[in-house]
């Protein structure tokens, strides 16, 4: 106890503070890249298990198997896989690139199941009326039942990117100079582990519970009807 | 690229991997059963108890929900071994991921005490059962049956994501073995792909077996897929 | 030649057979009503027409030309050429009330935005609308949604307006409004296929009857030759239950 209180104000120093700053910012940044182009890859994947036709069958085959593979697989081996797989093909990767990729193909896995729930939540109704409109799958998805569907989609995949900023600390791992990674290495300094790991993990929740707290306000305010949602503009014309 | 696969070595290590499979079924199953007890006392606090008893739960809740889990058994791991108590990485491993899923099985136990209606005990009451056959034969049944998909969902996501963790500080569970044996020959991509496939089998097994047990059970229609 | 003529058509959801054989013909400028117990096949009818269910066998023809629901191109092309109303309005939500009946018109045929705005403002008023252009359709009600959903209908200018029991869903109080504004569009010659339940309705409005039962034509003719001197069994049978009401 007496050693770490010894050890504080050299370890609040502004150096290490500016560190765990910037490697808090990594975190947030490779969270936050690899799961937004996570969502667009799964809409796609999403759009694409839905082909109707028999000869889609094996493109529809392939991407359940994704779904279903990737929600199986510890992310640690994703990123480990991720890591010895780009090495062979690109020699100089960097290891920022590999975490976003590994975390991107998870979080495809993970809100393709979301999308998908989200999109069947619109009634058939909708999409009889915009197919007898000629809109065709493609404009009736974009124009008519995605964006009735955001607000089923939305805050489980927010939830789920929030919940993703703690196994991120996985890919510390493979050297990436995120948050986790900087802790152990000041734990290697010779900083107290109950000090250091203490105050990472005080950072880790400073990120999660704020951002965990506005997507169960998001999930309330998207539930209202959109009559109470948006702001009544009585426009007449 | 001009990677050649050669997938022999992983073959020749495959009883290792075995024993990390093993392994890593086992820690998940005790981390899923002393976190579901831990689970069902704090939601039994957080529900009957008075204040100041809601409110530490809520905050070892919201603590532990919102702080990696690695950085937990980090905590047990070395900053425990500060104080003198220097327990195996096993055991870490094993009390961290129990109290990590004690915080999550918490709050999917609470949902299931939520979702009880007052109709139903009083139906119960109205037949003339004691209060302890009302929690027996009415009460528990709806919340097994309520909470049955979330903590079959939940026991996957133990075995696979909690367990690992374990690899970075030296448990030879199934990746933590596939580290170990690919260390000594780098065929780190074999070793990864194969493991890789076995966590697809186990959680399959471990699946299908949730999926049968929740119909015989509680008649729940839990899905594989 | 009639400007829709459904011969021996049928349809079948699984091993389930809904459409055993369906014919009849709609000339231009005709009301004809399609009336029969539910689960009779008439909503499948309307359906079919527009391509939403696929037929398994007969021929329809648009215009004296047959269709073949098989190719996509031409199913579009029978879409263009009719409109369907459906009972539970189904107005997209996430669109207003002016977005709701241009978005079709312009973004699928093409047509000038400007030109369809107007358009769409004109049907608007003649349902009674004009002022609720920028409502969202959980902001109307049923009698309301339904009269949006005839407009967006008409902003597609159909040769043939189909109408799937548009008026089961509403509220008794509701339903006038919708039944004036069908009532106005006959009079003005608008080809329309009717399905209904409202027979006092349909024996004003309609030129013709068509009688349906388990998936089949029982029987048609002129409103007063069908209503109240039904041949067959089943429609003395089905009218005397209905009409007693």
């Amino acid at each position: 106890m007496d050693r770490i209180i010894a050890q504080l104000p050299r370890f609040f120093s502004e150096r290490n503070l500016i560190l765990l700053l910037e490697s808090a910012g990594l975190t947030l940044a490779m969270t936050a890249l690899g799961c937004l182009i996570g969502f667009f890859l799964a809409l796609v994947l999403v759009y694409l298990r839905k082909t109707p036709g028999l000869w889609a069958l094996p493109l529809r085959l392939v991407c359940v198997a994704y779904v279903e593979v990737f929600r199986r697989i510890p992310f640690l081996v994703i990123v480990y896989l991720v890591l010895f797989f780009i090495q062979t093909v690109i020699r100089d990767a960097s290891l920022f690139t590999v975490a976003v990729i590994a975390i991107c193909l998870y979080a495809t896995a993970y809100t393709a199941e979301i999308i998908r729930a989200g999109l069947e939540s619109v009634p058939q109704q909708q999409i009889d009326a915009a197919t007898a409109m000629n809109l065709g799958r493609f404009r009736t998805t974009l124009w008519v039942v995605l964006p009735q569907s955001m607000p089923v989609i939305v805050p489980p995949s927010v939830a789920f990117a929030v919940g993703f900023i703690k196994d991120t600390a996985l890919v510390s791992q493979v050297g990436v100079f995120e948050l986790t990674f900087r802790g152990k290495e000041l734990n290697n300094q010779g900083f107290s582990a109950v000090l250091v790991f203490g105050t990472i993990a005080f950072v880790y929740f400073l990120m999660s519970w704020p951002l965990s707290l506005y997507g169960q306000y998001l999930e309330t305010r998207l539930a209202a009807p959109r009559s109470q949602r948006r702001p009544r503009k009585i426009r007449q014309s | 690229m001009n990677y050649t696969f050669q997938f022999g070595v992983v073959w020749r290590d495959f009883p290792y991997l075995l024993d990390g499979a093993l392994l890593t079924f086992q820690i998940g199953l005790l981390a899923f059963w002393g976190g579901a007890l831990i689970g069902l006392v704090l939601a039994a606090f957080k529900t009957f108890g008075p204040r100041p008893v809601r409110w530490l739960v809520d905050a070892y809740v919201v603590f532990l929900t919102n702080t990696p889990a690695l950085i937990q058994i980090y905590f047990l791991y070395y900053g425990l071994a500060e104080f003198r108590i220097r327990w195996s990485g096993e055991f870490c491993l094993l009390l961290g991921l129990t109290l990590n899923a004690g915080a999550y099985l918490t709050m999917i136990m609470r949902a299931g005490f939520l979702s009880v209606r007052r109709t139903e005990m009083e139906a119960g009451e109205v037949m003339g059962m004691s209060r302890l056959q009302q929690v027996r034969y009415v009460v528990a049944p709806h919340i097994a049956k309520t909470i049955y998909p979330a903590l079959a969902n939940f026991f996957i996501v133990i075995l696979v994501m909690g367990t690992s963790v374990g690899a970075i500080i030296g448990v030879n569970e199934l990746t933590g073995q596939a580290i170990t044996r690919a260390s000594f020959n780098y065929r780190w991509l074999e070793y990864f792909t194969v493991v890789a496939g076995m966590y697809v089998v186990l959680t399959f097994i471990a699946s299908i077996g949730l999926a049968l047990f929740g119909r015989w059970a509680f008649r729940v229609k839990a899905r594989v897929f | 030649m009639p400007h829709l003529e459904v011969s021996d058509v049928r349809a079948r959801y699984g091993s389930l057979e809904v459409l055993s054989g369906v014919s009849f013909t709609v000339d231009r400028g005709e009301v004809v009503a399609l009336v029969g117990p539910s689960g009779s096949g008439k909503s499948t009818v309307l359906r079919l027409l527009v391509g939403l269910l696929p037929p398994s066998g007969g021929t329809v023809r648009v215009a004296g030309e047959p269709v073949d629901y098989r190719r996509a191109a031409m199913v579009r092309a029978v879409r263009d050429r009719m409109a369907i109303v459906f009972q539970q309005y189904n107005l997209f939500q996430n669109m207003d009330v002016l977005k709701n009946v241009t978005l079709a018109p312009v973004r699928i045929k093409g047509r000038d935005r400007r030109e369809v705005e107007d358009l769409a403002r004109r049907l608007l008023d003649r349902v009674g609308l004009g002022d609720k252009l920028h409502a969202y359709p959980d902001e109307l009600s049923g009698g309301q949604q339904q009269r949006v959903a005839i407009a967006r209908a008409l902003a597609m200018q159909p040769e043939i307006l189909l109408l799937d029991e548009v008026t089961s869903a509403l509220d008794p109080e509701l339903v006038n409004e919708v039944l004036e504004v069908i009532r106005d569009l006959a009079r003005e010659g608008m080809t329309m296929i009717l399905v209904s339940h409202e027979m006092a309705f349909v024996r004003e409005i309609a030129d013709r009857v068509v009688m349906m039962d388990k998936g089949s034509v029982v029987e048609e003719g002129p409103p007063a030759e069908i209503l109240d001197n039904p041949r067959t069994a089943r429609a003395r049978d089905f009218f005397g239950k209905i009409l007693r009401h």
